[in-house]
């Protein structure tokens, strides 16, 4: 009898464990950052503030979801003399288009921890499919998903006029991040809910 | 009358010159310097636009080719004796004494501009190729600091130079001595 309470504890403990979904993102250990050439300079850059919603559950990866946006003006070029500018008409236009969001629209397991996000970017205005590999770090109750993807910053508009030349400023913009998101301890009819 | 390498014939005497190395040296690191103080002070006040990324690098360029060449520079200083001087012993002193901080100057001027890149956050790629090491971690009070003291060291620079050029013409012009020959490519 004895046993057979362990057996059962154990078996609602293994299905606590598959049920989890992590849903609880930790935006102040979580980060939003990217790189660029300038003048052949590696530059780091990085978003102060941004929100972001997560769904992932490792046995169904397929119905992950995730939501991430970013206050453009929290930008953090990498350099102050160029954090006012890149606000501006020629860079973001923060006051014609303060968000950037990136939409997952599916997840594919490439085997192991990783995992192919494929989603919509929008940048002033302009949505384009973008896909980025994901990497999972899973510690007990927390996972860390850590990925980068490569844009064309001239397809969003993203400096232009004078900038347009990309001698000074690469085309290639790497976008990184470090979501960290914590477990919720729901069961599946919680989960169901938004 | 012998002749060793370094030595012209002017005029009826003879000059010794300093080595055509040491020459070179001095006229492309006094080039560089002429290139790079103006340009720093025209690009610094100018709005952020790719023409002032551009001139930045340039001048960051300038002043790590200076600093390699001071390098040589010392180098060639402390391997070879300059040629004599025939001066007054106050004169050799001050000479002593400028030349020992211009070097010190030529060394510290580009070095504190790359430690001010470094602290603003931006690595000093060398023509657009080589990456040179971050020599302190971003930061931005740092970054005005270095500023500041970038900017006075070349001012102590200029009121160093001038000195040394007047003094150079003086020896040349009313001395007329032997003192600014020295230095003077060969014809």
């Amino acid at each position: 009898m004895k046993h057979f309470a362990i057996a059962i504890v154990l078996l609602l403990l293994a299905y606590d464990a598959s049920a989890l979904e992590y849903n609880q993102v930790q935006l102040n250990q979580s980060k939003v950052s990217f790189g660029y050439k300038q003048m052949g300079v590696p530059m780091e850059g990085r978003f102060g503030k941004f929100s972001a919603q997560v769904a992932f559950d490792p046995d169904k990866p397929g119905s992950a979801h995730a939501r991430i946006d970013i206050t453009l003006a929290s930008v953090d070029s990498g350099s102050s003399d160029a954090d006012e500018s890149v606000q501006g008409k020629l860079w973001f236009d923060t006051k014609n288009y303060p968000l950037a969001s990136f939409v997952s629209t599916g997840v594919k397991p490439l085997g192991g921890n990783r995992y192919q996000a494929a989603g919509k970017l929008t940048i002033k205005g302009k949505t384009l499919d973008v896909s980025s590999p994901v990497v999972l770090t899973v510690n007990g109750n927390s996972a860390q998903f850590d990925g980068s993807f490569t844009v064309k910053r001239l397809s969003y508009g993203v400096g232009i006029g004078e900038w347009t030349d990309l001698d000074t400023v690469a085309d290639d913009i790497q976008i990184r991040f470090h979501l960290v998101v914590l477990a919720s301890p729901s069961s599946n009819q919680q989960r169901k809910t938004p | 009358m012998t002749t060793e390498p370094g030595d012209w014939l002017e005029g009826n005497a003879m000059i010794k010159r300093y080595t055509k190395i040491a020459i070179g040296l001095h006229w492309a690191i006094a080039f560089l310097i002429f290139c790079a103080f103006p340009l720093g002070l025209y690009m610094h006040d100018l709005k952020l636009s790719p023409t002032k990324l551009h001139l930045y690098s340039y001048h960051k360029w300038i002043g790590i080719t200076v600093l390699a060449l001071v390098l040589l520079r010392v180098l060639w200083r402390i391997t070879h004796k300059p040629p004599a001087l025939h001066i007054a012993r106050w004169q050799e002193t001050a000479s002593r004494i400028v030349h020992g901080l211009l070097y010190l100057l030529m060394l510290a001027v580009p070095l504190s501009g790359w430690l001010m890149s470094s602290a603003k956050g931006v690595k000093t790629v060398w023509l657009g190729i080589l990456p040179l090491p971050d020599l302190v971690e971003k930061n931005k009070a740092l970054g005005e600091l270095l500023s500041n003291v970038h900017t006075a060291l070349n001012y102590t620079m200029l009121l160093l130079v001038v000195l040394h050029i007047a003094a150079a013409l003086k020896h040349h012009l009313v001395d007329r001595d032997d003192v600014l020959l020295r230095m003077l490519p060969m014809k």
